[in-house]
């Protein structure tokens, strides 16, 4: 494990929850520029992230449920969620969704597969 | 029928690697893939990206990574099945695989190798009930030929370039034509954004914005497509709907071969990549052992010893001497 990510002040915790209902509660360094799908894979849940977090395919769609405001999703992911099924006006890639102490409680939901 | 020494499932960059390493043990390759380029993910994908752990390039467009392993195999002749399906394999009477595509092309080889990336790509389906039934029943969800839709009535789905050019390009072909897209503004080349929007106004097509297919009705063939929009819910009358959202890869046919699959990837052995089944090899990210990383390179890697392996299978009485290209160069095929 990273260094910084045992010290308490640079984790946040993020609520993901998978397309069964079940919520896993995340502990996140923030000082690993990791993402939201890159939290999901590293916890083993179910989200291929195909292209690797390039905004290039839609396979880490999911739903904020929580009040948070993200910085607006830019005309790749925009792009990216008109390929997706399913999209409501809470969808947002998790590749796009960084891991800063502003996400701090964030909760997503997974999005069904295709 | 083809014949080869390794056929290749998969044109991406580690099957087209391997035709090199091939080439310098005098084996011959032919590569089959799905989409109708070779580069797999990095043409299809990816193109305009940078790479930037590729040995030897601080960094490389992938579109040009894979002109350049063309340029390097070239010398060792490939054959190449573009636009097909390996769909189905079995053994002939000489004990050799013979693969059989989803357009009906054969071909034979000792040795396969699958370089199949994330699987084979293939359209993604709208999940909307009953979309199965009208496959080939009034759903298409690619164009072959325009020539299918000459006066007839179609709806179009999407907002990428496909829809826009083909709902371009049917304008003065189809009696109707209908384009449903989920927002108001469209992503794609300007020119086509452009164009589509000029049809509109002219009233050539129908353009209906922030709205999606939700349902489909039909006896045999499909007769209507249910369209909602934020004011309404509408039966639109057509003869065909097209979905067009892009990609997506699946394991496909490969999944039926008997091979050992975890999680979407082939098991293999990391003295030579082979699979379970004998002659059977899996390269790239298609493949997962203990420590796998899923990067070009170590499918360059992976590539390069199965090869080893497989000249051994096809020719077991001969001595294989290992040569370094500086030393012998690049004996390109007759």
């Amino acid at each position: 494990m990273h260094l910084n990510s045992l010290m308490e002040d640079t984790n946040i915790t993020i609520t993901i929850i998978d397309r069964e209902d079940v919520s896993h509660e995340i502990e996140v360094p923030t000082d690993m520029n990791l993402n939201v799908m890159e939290t999901a894979k590293a916890s083993d849940l179910p989200v291929e992230g195909t292209c690797g977090g390039m905004a290039l395919c839609a396979s880490c769609h999911c739903y904020v449920t929580s009040s948070h405001e993200l910085p607006q999703a830019s005309d790749d992911e925009e792009d990216m969620l008109d390929q997706a099924f399913f999209v409501e006006s809470n969808s947002r890639l998790g590749c796009q969704i960084k891991i800063t102490q502003e996400v701090d409680g964030l909760v997503v939901k997974l999005a069904p597969v295709d | 029928m083809i014949k080869t020494d390794i056929l290749i499932i998969g044109a991406g960059p580690v099957g087209l690697f391997t035709v090199f390493e091939a080439g310098l043990l005098k084996l011959k390759c032919h590569l089959i893939d799905v989409l109708p380029q070779v580069g797999g993910q990095l043409s299809e994908i990816y193109p305009k990206k940078p790479i930037y752990d590729i040995p030897g390039y601080p960094s490389v467009l992938a579109g040009d990574l894979v002109d350049n392993l063309m340029e390097q195999i070239a010398p060792f002749k490939p054959g190449f099945t573009l636009g097909e399906k390996a769909s189905e394999i079995t053994k002939n009477a000489e004990g050799n695989f013979q693969l059989t595509t989803d357009k009906g092309t054969t071909i034979v080889a000792p040795v396969i190798a699958i370089a199949g990336g994330l699987g084979c790509f293939t359209p993604r389906k709208p999940p909307i009930e009953s979309i199965d039934k009208y496959e080939d029943n009034g759903i298409d969800y690619m164009v072959r030929d325009p020539e299918k839709y000459r006066d007839k009535e179609i709806l179009i789905a999407g907002g990428g370039d496909s829809a826009l050019d083909w709902t371009i390009e049917l304008a003065d072909v189809a009696k109707k034509i209908t384009l449903v897209h989920r927002r108001n503004s469209f992503r794609g080349a300007l020119d086509s954004v452009d164009k589509v929007m000029a049809l509109a106004q002219s009233g050539k097509i129908d353009l209906v914005t922030e709205a999606q297919a939700i349902g489909l009705k039909g006896d045999d063939k499909l007769t209507h497509v249910t369209v909602k929009t934020k004011e309404a819910t509408n039966d639109l009358s057509v003869d065909y709907f097209i979905p067009l959202f892009g990609l997506t890869p699946k394991l496909g046919p490969i999944a039926e071969w008997g091979l050992n699959i975890t999680k979407g990837s082939i098991e293999v052995d990391t003295t030579d990549y082979s699979t379970n089944v004998d002659g059977i090899y899996a390269i790239g990210d298609i493949n997962s052992y203990p420590g796998k990383l899923k990067l070009i390179l170590c499918g360059f890697h992976e590539g390069t010893l199965m090869v080893q392996s497989a000249f051994k299978r096809i020719y077991p009485d001969q001595k294989l001497s290992f040569k370094y290209t500086t030393v012998s160069g690049v004996n390109a095929f007759e």
